[in-house]
């Protein structure tokens, strides 16, 4: 645990000091997209890698998150830290809606990653049909900077701002590790029978993993929309979040504390680096994107992180 | 306002859209109810067999019907090859590797598309594009006609091959019992592939019947995946007469909830379908029990 | 001659001032972002985009620069917004640090959002070059000018035009049928359209939203036989419009007119290509250029040789492009303050779109307008205003 803690504090303090290091806005909006990728990724991780349920929907608790953010400032006058406050709170309340209506069903692996996906396109299309939303119109926050409206001028308010949240997502990952909640969680994880036999209850075990997951999604979509202050159905519950928190997260290395970080800072060292190097034909850039994604799977199965472990590990027994 | 001059041509319309539908889920309820994996690169996949149909058109101007006999078995070699050379090396028995692998494929591919053809979207032009056919008061497009004969004679083909061939015993032998098979000599990475191969055959097929009434450009797959997967879910995983009476139904659910609700909301119809089929009866209209 | 760079190969920002003139040495080139979304789901218009832009920077440098820079050349910075506001923002940022003057781009409303928002940290001038969204030329980012016209100015334009027309032939037409895409532009000219037309006299009888993409419209077909309206107003983008028009011809369904507002396919030379039945008749309310302009013809053939279409992304972008080497050639320097104070009092007039000299009111080109087209003969010609009038109107399409 203190190991954890260690390195948590490590990681929060060489982040913090980056924007006080560089002004340049390349690498602070570098950072403040990877981050964000990192807090999807591991909010994703609390209930695909430690849960062992994978979902395929995680759009629906980011676009909850954002949509509340959104209206709650431009219908309900609040400032935005409350409205972020709400926001969680909505995207964990929507978690803990579609947890308790699958788990109760006894929907597990595909059937639960499905369900969600299915979930996540249903919200879509009534954000696009109901006018509170916007529908398709979607929802405009009007500039305003300053601290206290959680828009800052400059990418470094954000970049701090999204390092909390992660350094929050972390710690409770960290908890997971070794709390017993945590131990619960992958015994239902590894033999769900099992672990019922004695006398854990996998329903309430994975509410609580999914509550844990969802509610930094939802505080990633209030941040996405305070940032680029424009939100829509699409954005908001298409599939590329959902595709983006998982990739970072099993890339990284499921069910470990660094995983997704490093899922993440990897998949945009990548995005970039091909982005930069091929851009002038439009496409190439993804088609070796997509290529390194394959051969890393090929390679590299329990991720990067879990290769890592699987070398250290190796070291240690020779 | 809805009276039988609209709604007996919507419910037609439906039926021939969900045929279409239901040649794409045919590829991925065997490959899902066989390998027992969720192909992220199935619309991708669709979209390569359109350009493929496209480009016979354009560059040698055959006619996309008669072009079935090249797309498909085309369709059925990349599919073995992918299977057997990449996703099955990627897997090292994981369902998540599984997932990003044909992610990233899908990836790849829609890309290498967007390089090669470009983004304009294509369209062929038949002397029977725009033609129709009168049944009662509904004017059907003729495309839209034979690809609900096609969707009839593809599943009817894979039902014969899976039931009468020894191929398709052993298809049935691995997707129920994988270590069984193994056990008394089945090759089961050879059946993934050829199983694989055959998904991908039934979306040549689909190709060959859509482009006809539709278009094709890099992104087309997308707007079939989640379609698809509702149509597998209800109609039960692996079950190839549950595909088609899962696409005949969605698409004629699609219709009728396009016209009632409009187009936008209408959509709605089918997640709400596809999340209570998975709540209340997970194995769909004919798969096993779950 | 063409030069283009892509990021990595600047290296480090470099002073955009450039370097004394000495004895005929070449001053420094002008860095300029061309910024659009040329892959993903808008990679088509992105492209057109990025062409039009790049054709207007050849043919400055052709001309010989810059003149009141010393014949300084223009460099195009390509990026790529992958069709999502948050890449576009990351590309003005890496623009902004290879020392771009200006940034042209970014095609779609989300992203000029973003876009113009980023580029206004740092006091970049940012020319919008179709992004239609009113909201972008409305938030008080003193660094955005857009030279073409918002849907607020085209639903307008269009309702009057279709009233004056209407009038005209002694008022056949009373009912309408909207038929939008379901995200920002259709939704915003949707809305507007139900507002005024009630107003001239029109029942909006049905408004039908629809995904992007929609795989079949026979539905809509179906209700527009069932509502029976006298015009269709589509608003949609390429595909999907493309398959309306399709399967309206299939069911041999014909309003008294398709009248459209910024139609996907509607002024489309490809469309009236490759569907030349279908085609026949749609009028539209959408960006055009001035077909009295002889420049256009040469642009056209130009673009028509390297084997694309001649579509409002490409023409649109090209003189946004021109306004800015205008604006250039009155700041005599690539000072981005500079830029914008003269974007600020720009006066531009030699260019072939119908918007006159530009004149701009918080951003907002108040010259820019669209033209209403129709085709006809196998054609797309202008019949609307008098002025750029080409072809006399054929309205309704049948009594």
């Amino acid at each position: 645990m203190r190991a954890d803690l260690l390195s948590i504090a490590a990681f929060a303090l060489a982040v913090a000091a980056v924007p006080l290091l560089t002004a340049s806005g390349v690498v602070l909006t570098f950072l403040m997209m990877t981050l964000y990728a990192a807090l999807l990724a591991a909010a994703w991780n609390v209930l695909g890698g430690y849960g062992g349920q994978f979902s395929f929907g995680h759009a629906l608790f980011f676009g909850t998150g954002a949509y509340v953010q959104a209206i709650a400032q431009l219908q309900g006058g609040l400032n935005p830290w409350l409205a972020l406050v709400l926001a969680c709170a909505s995207a964990g309340a929507v978690g803990v809606f579609v947890g308790a209506l699958s788990f109760r069903y006894g929907l597990k692996g595909s059937y639960f990653a499905l369900v969600t996906l299915a979930f996540a396109e249903v919200f879509r299309i009534v954000a696009l049909s109901v006018p509170f939303t916007g529908a398709g119109v979607g929802l405009m926050l009007p500039l305003a900077p300053g601290a206290a409206n959680f828009q800052f001028a400059d990418r470094a308010g954000f970049v701090w701002t999204m390092l909390g949240f992660v350094v929050a997502a972390l710690l409770v990952t960290s908890w997971l590790r070794h709390s017993r909640f945590g131990a619960q969680l992958q015994a239902v994880r590894d033999n769900e029978d099992a672990a019922r036999a004695v006398g854990v209850s996998p329903l309430r075990v994975k509410l609580g993993a999914i509550a844990l997951s969802s509610v930094p999604t939802g505080a990633a979509g209030a941040f996405y929309l305070q940032v680029f202050q424009y939100i829509d159905p699409a954005i908001a519950y298409g599939p590329a979040v959902s595709v983006e928190a998982l990739v970072a997260a099993i890339v990284g290395g499921l069910g470990t504390l660094w995983g997704p970080v490093l899922g993440a800072a990897l998949l945009h060292a990548l995005a970039e680096a091909t982005r930069n190097l091929f851009g002038s034909l439009p496409g190439l850039n993804m088609v070796i994107y997509g290529s390194v994604l394959v051969l890393v799977v090929m390679f590299a199965p329990r991720g990067v992180f879990g290769a890592g472990e699987s070398l250290r590990d190796a070291w240690r027994r020779r | 306002m809805f009276d039988a001059t609209i709604l007996f041509p919507s419910v037609l319309n439906g039926l021939t859209t969900g045929a279409v539908y239901a040649l794409v889920a045919l590829g991925l309820t065997l490959i899902y109810g066989v390998l027992h994996i969720i192909n992220f690169a199935h619309g991708a996949s669709l979209m390569v067999a359109l350009y493929a149909v496209y480009w016979l058109k354009s560059r040698f101007g055959l006619d996309p019907y008669l072009a079935l006999p090249l797309v498909v078995p085309a369709m059925f070699a990349l599919g073995y090859a992918l299977q057997r050379f990449i996703v099955n090396r990627a897997s090292h028995g994981k369902d998540e590797n599984i997932l990003l692998v044909t992610l990233g494929l899908a990836i790849v591919m829609e890309n290498l598309a967007l390089l090669v053809f470009k983004s304009d979207t294509r369209t062929i032009d038949t002397p029977y594009t725009l033609a129709t056919v009168a049944i009662g008061p509904a004017m059907i497009a003729v495309p839209k006609l034979l690809a609900f004969a096609g969707a009839l004679a593809a599943a009817a083909a894979l039902l014969l091959v899976v039931g009468r061939t020894d191929l398709g015993r052993a298809i049935r032998a691995v997707a129920k019992e994988k270590q069984g098979a193994r056990l008394v000599g089945i090759d089961v990475d050879h059946v993934y592939a050829m199983s694989f191969g055959l998904g991908l055959a039934c979306l040549g097929a689909a190709a060959c019947f859509l482009l006809p009434a539709y278009y094709v450009n890099p992104q087309v797959g997308s707007g079939f995946v989640l379609i698809a997967f509702t149509i597998v879910v209800l109609g039960g995983m692996g079950s190839f007469a549950g595909a088609l009476l899962g696409g005949l139904l969605i698409g004629v659910v699609e219709s009728l909830g396009g016209l009632m609700l409009g187009e936008s909301l209408g959509q709605v119809g089918i997640f709400a379908i596809f999340i209570a089929v998975l709540l209340l009866r997970p194995q769909g209209l004919f798969g096993a029990r779950v | 001659m063409s030069t283009r760079r892509t990021f990595l190969k600047q290296g480090a920002a470099v002073s955009a001032l450039g370097l004394p003139l000495v004895g005929g040495a070449q001053p420094a080139p002008v860095k300029v972002g061309v910024l659009h979304p040329v892959t993903g789901a808008l990679a088509f218009s992105g492209q057109q985009c990025r062409e039009g832009a790049l054709m207007a920077i050849d043919d400055i440098n052709a001309g010989g620069g810059i003149k009141s820079m010393g014949g300084a050349k223009l460099q195009a910075l390509l990026g790529d917004a992958q069709s999502t506001p948050q890449a576009g923002a990351a590309e003005v940022e890496k623009m902004n640090e290879a020392g771009v003057s200006a940034i042209v781009g970014a095609f779609a409303s989300a992203i000029c959002l973003a876009t113009t928002q980023a580029a206004a940290k740092y006091n970049l001038p940012h020319v919008v070059d179709v992004g239609v969204a009113d909201q972008i030329v409305e938030r008080g980012l003193k660094n955005t000018f857009r030279f073409g016209p918002g849907y607020r100015t085209c639903a307008q334009v269009a309702v009057n035009n279709l009233h004056v027309l209407n009038v005209a032939a002694g008022r056949p037409a009373k009912s309408v049928m909207i038929i939008h895409e379901e995200s920002l532009f259709g939704s915003g000219t949707a809305n507007l359209l139900s507002r005024e037309l009630p107003g001239y006299g029109f029942e909006v009888k049905e408004v039908v939203k629809h995904a992007n993409p929609t795989r079949d419209f026979n539905n809509i077909v179906l209700r527009m036989k069932a509502v029976n309206p006298d015009i269709v107003i589509p608003a949609n983008y390429y595909n999907e419009y493309a398959l309306l028009v399709r399967t309206m011809n299939q069911q041999k369904l014909s309003p008294k007119a398709i009248y459209s507002v910024l139609g996907g396919a509607a002024s489309s030379y490809k469309f009236l290509k490759e569907f030349p039945d279908a085609a026949d008749g749609i009028i539209d309310c959408n960006h055009w250029f001035n077909p009295k302009d002889k420049r256009t013809a040469a642009l056209r053939r130009r673009v028509e040789a390297k084997g694309l279409f001649f579509t409002y992304e490409i023409f649109n972008t090209y003189t946004a492009t021109m306004l800015l080497a205008d604006a250039l050639n009155r700041a005599k320097s690539a000072d981005r303050a500079a830029i914008i104070d003269a974007l600020e009092k720009s006066t531009f007039a030699d260019h072939f779109m119908p918007y006159g000299p530009t004149k701009f009111v918080n951003g907002q080109n108040q010259g820019a307008q669209p033209l209403m087209t129709q085709v006809l003969k196998g054609d797309i010609r202008v019949i609307v205003p008098r002025d750029y009038r080409e072809a006399d109107p054929v309205f309704p399409l049948k009594a």
